[in-house]
C-alpha cells in the first residue's frame, strides 16, 4: 500500500488545463485544473457517451436470479468441515478453564481450538491488568471462546454444547446511562485503545478515560472546536437547546458473516463474505505471520455488508486455525443470532445540542456533546456533520465513548453521521420554526460552505420540493383526527473520498476481446458493471462484452467498500488503463489501414477505422486477428484528485462532501403511536452516475434503512442477563414489503473535473437524511417533537403525552 | 410477517405428521445432545407404534429419502431430521435456495412444493417426498428465464442478490398463480421476505411490469 511518501515519489508531472465544471443541465463553466499527464481527455456529459451514463441492466444479474451466483456461503469444497462456535453465555466472566476432551472425542470432530486472542475489541492500552488470565476475558453474552470443526454441521453443532468451559462472572452493565454512573460496573480494568476500520468508527489514540467513560473526542482531524461558544450564545436571538436519543441499530445483511479457511503447505486460501478482499489477507498474515503473497482471498459474490465486514474477525480466526489443525477447509459461517449478538452494530447516542442563531439565521453558535455505547469497541461518536455542514463561527462536538457489556459496535452506513444527522437537522428545523423562516430559506441563508455539496443541495432543494410538493405544507398539527399527516425535510452530507492506491490492470488480447482486472470485491452496488461501463466506453464495444475480474488479491490492489468509495477509486484509474491500452492498440492496428497515424485510429459499436474514412472500418475482432499484436496489458494507479484532498493518505479525503435532500410525508396515528412513512422523495447527488440505474437502486436502499431505523429498529438488551432479546428477524423488526414507501428519486449529474471519470460514492449519503426528515415531518404532522428513535409506539405515546 | 411465511411457506410440512417444529419440541429446542433428539425421536416411534400400527418408523440414522426436484427423481441418504434446504444445498450441491434466518423468518429458503411457495428451511425433507420440487435453479425452461426472472433483471430489482433467489420464488408463484397480480398481491407475496438492501420498490415495478403484460396479451 502506498503510504504518503511514496505516493509523492510517483507523483506524475502535470499539465494544466481547462476542464468543464458543475450541473449538468445547469449553468456550466470552465475551470482551470493541474491534470497529471498521462490522464486522458476529459469525458463530455453523460449523453454524449455511450456506455458511461446509461441504465444497462447489472452483468451478475442473471447469475443473481438463476442461484448460480456463488457466495460464500455457498462454497463447498472436497473434504471441507463445518465450524461452530463456543460462546460465552455470560455477560462478563473471567474464563478459568476450558475442557474441549469431549468435544474431540465426540464422532465426526475433527479439530477443537480455543480463542487466544480477541479481535472486534478495544484493547487494554496497559494489558497488564489482565496478564495473569489465560484466554481473553469475556466482556458481552455471546462473546466467542473456542470453535469445533467436524464433518458436518450437525455433528458441529453437537460438539460445541460438550467443550465445558468454567467461568468466574463479574459484574456486568449493558445500558448506556446506568454504564456513565461512577459506581458502574467496570467493563475494562484500564483504559483502552480502538483503532477505526476501512469502513469508519474508532477513535483516536491516547483520550483519557474515567471508568467505562472514553473521551472527550473532538471529531476527524481538522475538526477541532474554535472560537467560543459561550460568547456565540451571547451573540444569539434565539438559542434552541435539546436531547437527542438514538438506538443500537444491526447491521442485518442476508448472507451473515463467514469465511472458507483452506490451509495448504504451500499457502492460505481464504473465501470470505467481506468489504475488502485486502483486509482479509492482510490480517490473516498478520495473525498467522504469514506473507502476504502465500494468502489468496476470494470474494465472488457478498451478500451485503454495510459497514460490519471487514478483516478475518474472532470466527476467522478460529476457522483458520481449525483448517490448520484439520488439514482440511473449514466452513465458519455466523448464524442469525451470533449475527445480531457478535458482528457488529450501529451504537446508540445520547446527544446535548445548543445551536444559536441570529434572527436572519445567521448561525452563531452550534455546541455538541454526546456520549453512545459500541459495547466493547469504542467508535460511538456522531459523526462530523455539526461541523461539516453549516459553517459557525463558534462550534465544539465534544463525543464520548461509553463502554457496555454488548457487543462491539461496528462501521454501519455513514458511520455517526446518521445520528448526528438526525439531531442537527431537527435542530434547524426548530430553528427555523422560532424564526418564523421556511425551512428552505433557513437553508439557503446557512448551507454556504465553498464545496461541491453545497451546490449540490442548493440545486436539489429546489428540484426535490417541486417534486414533492413542498408548498402544499400546512402548519403544524392540522389534522382534526386520530390520523395526522405532516411533511418534512432534511439534509445530508457525507465525505467524498478516495483510495489513491487502488490499481487497475487492463488487458486486450489477440484476439482483440478486452477485460478488467482489480481486487476489489462487489457487495451488491454493482461494481462489477460500472467497470466494464467505463472500460467499454474506451474500445467502443458493450459493457457486456467486456470480462471483469474482481473479488480477488490476485489482482491489483482494490479499495475497501466503505466509506462510499469504490466507484471514486477504481473507475478513473480502469479508464487511464483502458484509454492507455485503446491507445496502444490503435498503434498496433494501424498498419492494417495503410500505416494511419494512431491518433486517427478509433474504436466504435465493435468496430476499429480510421477517422475520416468511416466506411473502410472494420470489425476489431478481424482486424486483431489479422495484426497478430500479442496481449496488451495496461496498469494504471488512480491519481490523486487534480485539486488535491485536504487529507492524503490510503484513504483520502477530499474538501468536498456528498449532498443530499430528503422530503417525507408521514402519517402519525396518535391513538396507536403507529407512525407511518407514506412517500420519500430524494434527490441525490454522486458526481457522474456511471449507471443511474444502479446509483437509483442504492438510493432507495439507503432510505428504505433510514425509515427501517426511523420507525422501527431496536436491539434490546435484558439489563439483568445481559443478553439480546431480540436476536432474529422474527422480533428485530426491519421494513418489509408493506412498510416500504412510496420512493422517487432525483438524481443529477455533477462534474467535479478531479478525476477522469468525475464518478463519486453514494451509498452512505442516501441514508444519512432520512430519518431527520421523517422526525421533521412527525412535527408537521403532530406539533411535537420527537427526540427519541425508533418512533415505535411506545416512543411515539410517550412523546405526545408529555 | 413471520406467521404469514410459515403459513404460506410450510404448506405440506405436517404430511408425516412430523413437522420440524414438533420434532424439535420432541427433542428440546436448545440444548440438545445426540443422545437427546435419539431419544425424542424413540419416544416418537414408540407413540407413533402404539397409536398406530401403520405409522413408519424412522431413523435416527441415515433413511433413503425420493425427491422430486426441478422434474427429476432424486433419491437421496439423510437423517429424518434433515430440512429440505439442507438436502437441497449440502446434499446435492443446488445452493443457488439460501438460509437467512433457519427459522422462518426471512423467506430466503423459499423453493415450491407443487407449485405452492414453502421455506425450505422449515420444511423436513421428508415431508417434500411425493410433491414436485422446485428449486431457483429448475425455474427457467430450456434455458429460457421464467418472466419474473427477466423482469428483475431489467428493473433492477436486486442488489447484493442473496435474498433475490427467495424473492423470484414467491414472484413467480404469485404470476403463475395470478398473471394480472396488482401492487397488493406483490406486497402480500413478498410479505414474508427480507432483503436488507432495500429492493422492494424495484421488486414491485418488477412483477407489475409483468402482469401488465400479461394483461396487455389477455393471458
Amino acid at each position: 500500500m502506498a503510504t504518503e511518501n511514496q505516493a509523492r515519489a510517483d507523483r506524475p508531472s502535470l499539465r494544466s488545463q481547462s476542464l468543464l465544471y458543475g450541473i449538468v443541465g445547469q449553468e456550466m463553466r470552465q475551470v482551470t485544473r493541474q491534470v497529471p499527464d498521462d490522464e486522458p481527455p476529459q469525458l463530455p456529459v453523460n449523453a454524449e457517451l455511450r456506455s458511461i451514463g446509461k441504465s444497462i441492466p447489472r452483468l451478475d444479474a442473471v447469475q443473481k436470479v438463476t442461484g448460480a451466483a456463488k457466495y460464500t456461503f455457498d462454497v463447498q469444497l472436497p473434504g471441507m468441515l463445518y465450524a461452530r462456535q463456543i460462546v460465552c453465555p455470560w455477560p462478563h466472566a473471567r474464563v478459568i478453564s476450558i475442557d474441549t476432551s469431549a468435544a474431540e472425542r465426540h464422532p465426526g470432530v475433527r479439530a477443537v481450538h480455543v480463542l487466544e486472542t480477541l479481535l472486534q475489541s478495544a484493547r487494554l492500552r496497559d494489558p497488564e491488568a489482565e496478564a495473569r488470565n489465560k484466554y481473553p476475558t469475556v466482556r458481552f453474552a455471546g462473546q466467542t471462546v473456542a470453535a469445533v470443526a467436524a464433518e458436518t454441521q450437525r455433528i458441529a453443532d453437537q460438539a460445541a454444547k460438550l467443550v465445558k468451559v468454567e467461568y468466574e462472572r463479574l459484574p456486568h452493565v449493558t445500558d448506556l446511562d446506568a454504564a456513565m454512573d461512577d459506581e458502574a460496573p467496570i467493563v475494562f480494568p484500564g483504559p483502552v485503545e480502538q483503532p477505526s476500520t476501512a469502513g469508519g468508527g474508532g477513535a483516536p489514540e491516547g483520550l483519557p478515560q474515567k471508568g467505562n467513560v472514553r473521551g472527550p473526542n473532538f471529531g476527524m482531524p481538522g475538526m477541532t472546536p474554535t472560537g467560543d461558544i459561550d460568547q456565540g450564545l451571547a451573540e444569539a436571538d434565539v438559542i434552541v437547546e435539546t436531547e437527542y436519543r438514538t438506538q443500537v441499530q444491526t447491521h442485518v445483511p442476508m448472507e451473515t458473516h463467514g469465511i472458507v479457511a483452506d490451509w495448504q503447505d504451500d499457502g492460505l486460501t481464504i473465501y470470505a463474505s467481506t468489504q475488502h478482499t485486502h483486509s482479509v489477507r492482510d490480517e490473516a498474515a498478520e495473525y498467522f505471520d504469514l506473507p502476504k503473497s502465500k494468502i489468496r482471498v476470494i470474494s465472488d459474490f457478498t451478500g451485503g455488508g454495510f459497514g460490519a465486514k471487514y478483516g478475518i474477525n474472532n470466527f476467522g480466526l478460529l476457522a483458520i486455525h481449525l483448517s490448520q489443525k484439520a488439514g482440511a477447509p473449514v466452513r465458519m459461517m455466523l448464524d442469525r443470532r451470533e449475527e445480531h449478538v457478535s458482528a457488529g452494530n450501529r451504537p446508540n447516542s445520547l446527544q446535548r445540542v445548543r445551536i444559536g442563531a441570529k434572527q436572519d439565521g445567521t448561525l452563531t453558535a452550534i455546541d455538541v456533546i454526546s456520549w453512545g455505547s459500541g459495547g466493547i469497541a469504542g467508535g460511538a461518536g456522531i459523526g462530523f456533520c455539526f461541523n461539516a455542514l453549516y459553517p459557525c463561527p463558534n462550534m465544539r462536538t465534544e463525543q464520548y465513548d461509553v463502554f457496555t457489556n454488548a457487543g462491539p459496535c461496528a462501521a454501519f452506513r455513514a458511520p455517526g453521521q446518521v445520528q448526528g444527522i438526525f439531531s442537527l437537522e431537527q435542530a434547524m428545523d426548530e430553528l427555523a420554526d422560532r424564526l418564523q423562516l421556511d425551512p428552505l430559506i433557513l437553508r439557503d441563508r446557512i448551507d454556504t460552505k465553498p464545496t461541491d455539496d453545497m451546490l449540490a443541495r442548493a440545486h436539489e432543494r429546489k428540484v426535490a420540493a417541486e417534486r414533492f410538493g413542498w408548498s402544499r405544507r400546512r402548519p403544524p398539527n392540522a389534522d382534526a383526527g386520530p390520523i395526522k399527516r405532516g411533511i418534512g425535510m432534511a439534509q445530508a452530507q457525507w465525505v467524498y473520498v478516495v483510495s489513491p492506491p487502488t490499481t487497475v490492470e487492463v488487458r486486450v488480447a489477440d484476439d482483440g476481446s478486452v477485460s478488467v482486472y482489480n481486487s476489489t470485491q462487489d457487495v451488491g452496488t454493482g461494481t462489477r458493471t460500472v467497470l466494464a461501463q467505463v472500460v467499454a466506453e474506451e474500445f467502443g464495444l458493450n459493457a457486456e462484452d467486456i470480462g471483469v475480474f474482481i473479488g480477488d488479491t490476485r489482482f491489483p490492489w482494490g479499495p475497501p467498500s466503505g466509506g462510499s468509495r469504490v466507484t471514486a477509486s477504481v473507475t478513473a484509474p480502469a479508464r487511464n488503463a483502458a484509454y492507455a491500452a485503446a491507445r496502444d492498440l490503435a498503434a498496433r492496428l494501424a498498419p492494417l489501414f495503410d500505416d494511419a497515424d494512431p491518433d486517427d485510429i478509433f474504436f466504435a459499436d465493435g468496430k476499429v477505422g480510421v477517422r475520416g474514412k468511416e466506411g473502410a472500418a472494420r470489425p476489431l475482432k478481424d482486424a486483431a486477428k489479422e495484426a497478430k499484436f500479442g496481449e496488451i496489458s495496461k496498469l494504471a494507479k488512480r491519481h490523486d484528485d487534480y485539486e488535491g484532498f485536504a487529507v492524503p493518505g490510503e484513504l483520502s479525503i477530499s474538501r468536498h462532501g456528498l449532498g443530499g435532500v430528503q422530503f417525507a410525508e408521514v402519517a402519525v396515528d396518535v391513538e396507536t403511536g403507529v407512525v407511518k412513512v407514506e412517500r420519500i422523495v430524494a434527490a441525490s447527488d454522486c458526481g457522474r452516475p456511471i449507471n443511474p440505474k444502479l446509483v437509483e437502486s442504492q438510493v432507495i436502499g439507503g432510505i428504505i434503512q433510514g425509515v427501517s431505523y426511523a420507525i422501527y429498529e431496536d436491539r434490546i438488551m435484558d439489563a439483568a442477563s445481559g443478553h439480546q432479546l431480540n436476536a432474529n428477524v422474527d422480533q428485530y423488526k426491519m421494513v418489509g414489503s408493506r412498510e416500504t414507501p412510496a420512493i422517487e428519486v432525483l438524481l443529477m449529474e455533477q462534474i467535479g473535473a478531479q478525476s477522469s471519470t468525475d464518478a463519486r460514492g453514494i451509498a452512505e449519503a442516501s441514508n444519512v437524511a432520512t430519518s431527520a426528515a421523517i422526525a421533521n415531518a412527525f412535527y408537521n404532522a403532530t406539533g411535537k417533537r420527537i427526540r427519541t428513535l425508533p418512533m415505535n409506539p411506545a416512543n411515539v405515546l410517550a412523546t405526545l403525552s408529555a | 410477517m413471520a406467521e404469514l411465511s410459515r403459513s404460506q411457506g410450510s404448506g405440506g410440512s405436517t404430511r408425516s405428521g412430523i413437522s420440524r417444529r414438533t420434532f424439535l419440541k420432541h427433542g428440546g429446542t436448545s440444548a440438545v445432545g445426540a443422545a437427546l433428539l435419539e431419544a425424542g425421536a424413540a419416544q416418537a416411534a414408540v407413540d407413533g407404534s402404539m397409536q398406530d400400527d401403520a405409522n413408519e418408523v424412522l431413523g435416527p440414522g441415515l433413511i433413503p429419502i425420493d425427491l422430486t426436484i426441478n422434474g427429476r427423481r432424486v433419491p437421496v441418504q439423510a437423517e429424518p431430521a434433515t430440512t429440505l434446504v439442507d438436502v437441497l444445498r449440502n446434499h446435492l450441491g443446488l445452493t443457488g435456495t439460501k438460509i437467512g434466518c433457519d427459522r422462518g423468518a426471512c423467506s430466503a429458503c423459499t423453493v415450491w412444493l407443487d407449485g405452492q411457495p414453502a421455506s425450505s428451511c422449515m420444511t423436513l425433507a421428508l415431508d417434500a417426498r411425493g410433491r414436485n420440487i422446485t428449486t431457483i435453479e429448475g425455474l427457467a425452461e430450456g434455458g429460457k428465464l421464467h418472466p419474473v426472472q427477466q423482469a428483475f433483471i431489467e428493473h433492477d430489482a436486486l442488489q447484493c442478490g442473496f435474498c433475490t433467489p427467495g424473492m423470484v420464488m414467491s414472484c413467480a408463484a404469485l404470476i403463475d398463480r395470478k398473471p394480472d397480480a396488482g401492487i397488493d398481491e406483490v406486497k402480500a407475496a413478498i410479505s414474508g421476505h427480507l432483503c436488507r438492501c432495500g429492493t422492494y420498490p424495484n421488486i414491485f415495478a418488477a412483477v407489475l411490469a409483468v402482469a401488465g403484460e400479461n394483461r396487455r396479451r389477455g393471458t
